[in-house]
């Protein structure tokens, strides 16, 4: 009893650790590849290659002036960065990143908790970031930030149905919302060891995820509660300092997320190929989650920004008749 | 039972104390200056005119109400989901019915133009 306790506190805090290290970085693989890809280099002075410039930004940000406008809402305003940035993190309690192994003799199951509802978890868990940014939109006093709080939850909530909808095809072949037994039915012992995965079985499925992941963490082309050229910020132009970075850690550690489900779910987590067994069931899946993060900077350098009344048209009148569309489908594939 | 939900609680520990430590952080490291202007909201450098507690537009109430009443057809067809291949022939007739009674809706809510954004 004591040893799990032990063994899963620690799990805890070093997925805690990695989750934000892997924020930091993000900003800076961001950076780096978006530079590129507009023929700049991207952070440079900062370390070898700018790999400390995470490290400078985060200190800058401590050191800047707490600034609180008079006409906010106290409490509201206080709480939107909190609110906004748990869920995010509380995602990661159900993604399997390996398989169980020991270490100095404690017993690691590989995932914080192996959820009999995981999938379930995940999408009551990423429904509950809308409340952070409604509020801090609603509490800051200010037009541009009440706009991007009320255009951003309306995005939210009505991609989130397309969002649970994409994965309910998966959940019919697999039988089960399980986490860690969606990873084990994608095994495959054959030298094609990417049979089994479901975006072979549900490449429509996962085409809708990707798009609906997109929009629900906000990012480009549909990164219209932030549209820096007409809202300034959106939901956090008032917020500075420290306030302002909790937001931007959440809003990364959402997209990290996002990107961990996909790869549990669609490109089947945590296994490889058996002819390289040697490589750690983790590498495997800080790859497939790099690939992830790696294509949503793509998109951000490739396509413009939406407009508002095209952005919801797509969702309410494509995504969500295809997505359902998929599910009877699939339910007829299966009985059939 | 305890095995499984003593993680996540611990996990919802570390996260909220995380939360609130990061965002309080600047209170005491940051440096301070008072001045007047500073406790505006932001308007690009334009005197603000107005307040912002003022009514919402009601498209963004009818999204919400649209939401939620679709959100519950997700609700319903996870349980089917998981059971699709025991129920067979008859789970799946059952939840054709469910979706053309649910789309019949949306149909009628496109036909009256809750979702149009002019």
């Amino acid at each position: 009893m004591l040893e799990m306790i032990i063994s899963s506190s620690v799990q805890v805090v070093v997925v805690i650790l990695v989750v934000l290290f892997g924020c930091a970085y993000s900003t800076w693989l961001e950076r780096k590849v978006l530079g590129h890809l507009q023929h700049r280099m991207g952070p440079t002075f900062a370390g070898p290659f700018g790999l400390l410039q995470p490290v400078s930004d985060g200190l800058k940000l401590i050191f800047k002036e707490d600034i609180v406008p008079d006409s906010v809402e106290r409490l509201t305003y206080t709480l939107a960065p909190i609110v906004s940035f748990v869920p995010a993190l509380l995602t990661f309690a159900v993604i399997p990143y390996s398989a169980e192994f020991s270490f100095f003799g404690l017993e690691f199951k590989g995932v914080i908790s192996d959820l009999n509802i995981g999938v379930l978890w995940v999408f009551a868990v990423t429904s509950l970031g809308v409340y952070g940014i409604i509020l801090a939109g609603w509490s800051s006093g200010s037009k541009y930030s009440l706009m991007g709080g009320l255009r951003s939850s309306a995005q939210m909530i009505s991609y989130e149905l397309s969002y649970g909808l994409s994965i309910v095809g998966v959940i019919i072949f697999a039988n089960t919302f399980s986490m860690t037994e969606l990873v084990a039915k994608q095994a495959s012992d054959s030298i094609l060891f990417f049979e089994n995965w479901y975006i072979l079985k549900q490449p429509l499925g996962f085409l809708l995820y990707l798009t609906c992941a997109i929009a629900e963490t906000n990012r480009a082309p549909f990164d219209l509660p932030e549209a820096e050229s007409e809202l300034v910020g959106g939901y956090h132009t008032e917020y500075s300092s420290m306030r302002f970075s909790t937001f931007f850690i959440g809003e990364y550690a959402n997209m990290l997320a996002v990107a961990c489900v996909g790869a549990t779910i669609f490109l089947g987590g945590w296994n490889g190929p058996f002819f390289l067994s040697f490589v750690p069931a983790v590498v495997w899946f800080l790859i497939k989650v790099f690939l992830f993060m790696f294509f949503y900077i793509w998109l951000r350098a490739t396509f413009p920004r939406f407009r508002y009344d095209q952005l919801m048209r797509f969702g309410w009148l494509v995504l969500f008749p295809l997505a359902i569309l998929n599910i009877l489908v699939t339910g007829l594939f299966v009985l059939l | 039972m305890f095995e499984t939900f003593y993680p996540i609680l611990f996990l919802v520990l570390v996260a909220v104390v995380l939360a609130v430590a990061l965002s309080a952080l600047s209170i005491f490291f940051g440096r301070r200056s008072k001045s007047g202007k500073k406790g505006q909201p932001y308007e690009c450098g334009i005197e603000p005119v107005g307040t912002t507690k003022e009514p919402v537009p009601v498209k963004f109430f009818m999204i919400a109400i649209s939401f939620i009443l679709f959100d519950i057809e997700v609700i319903f067809l996870l349980p089917w989901a998981v059971v699709a291949r025991d129920l067979g022939m008859f789970g799946f007739v059952a939840i054709l019915i469910f979706v053309t009674a649910v789309l019949i809706g949306y149909v009628y809510e496109i036909g009256r133009g809750a979702l149009r954004w002019e």
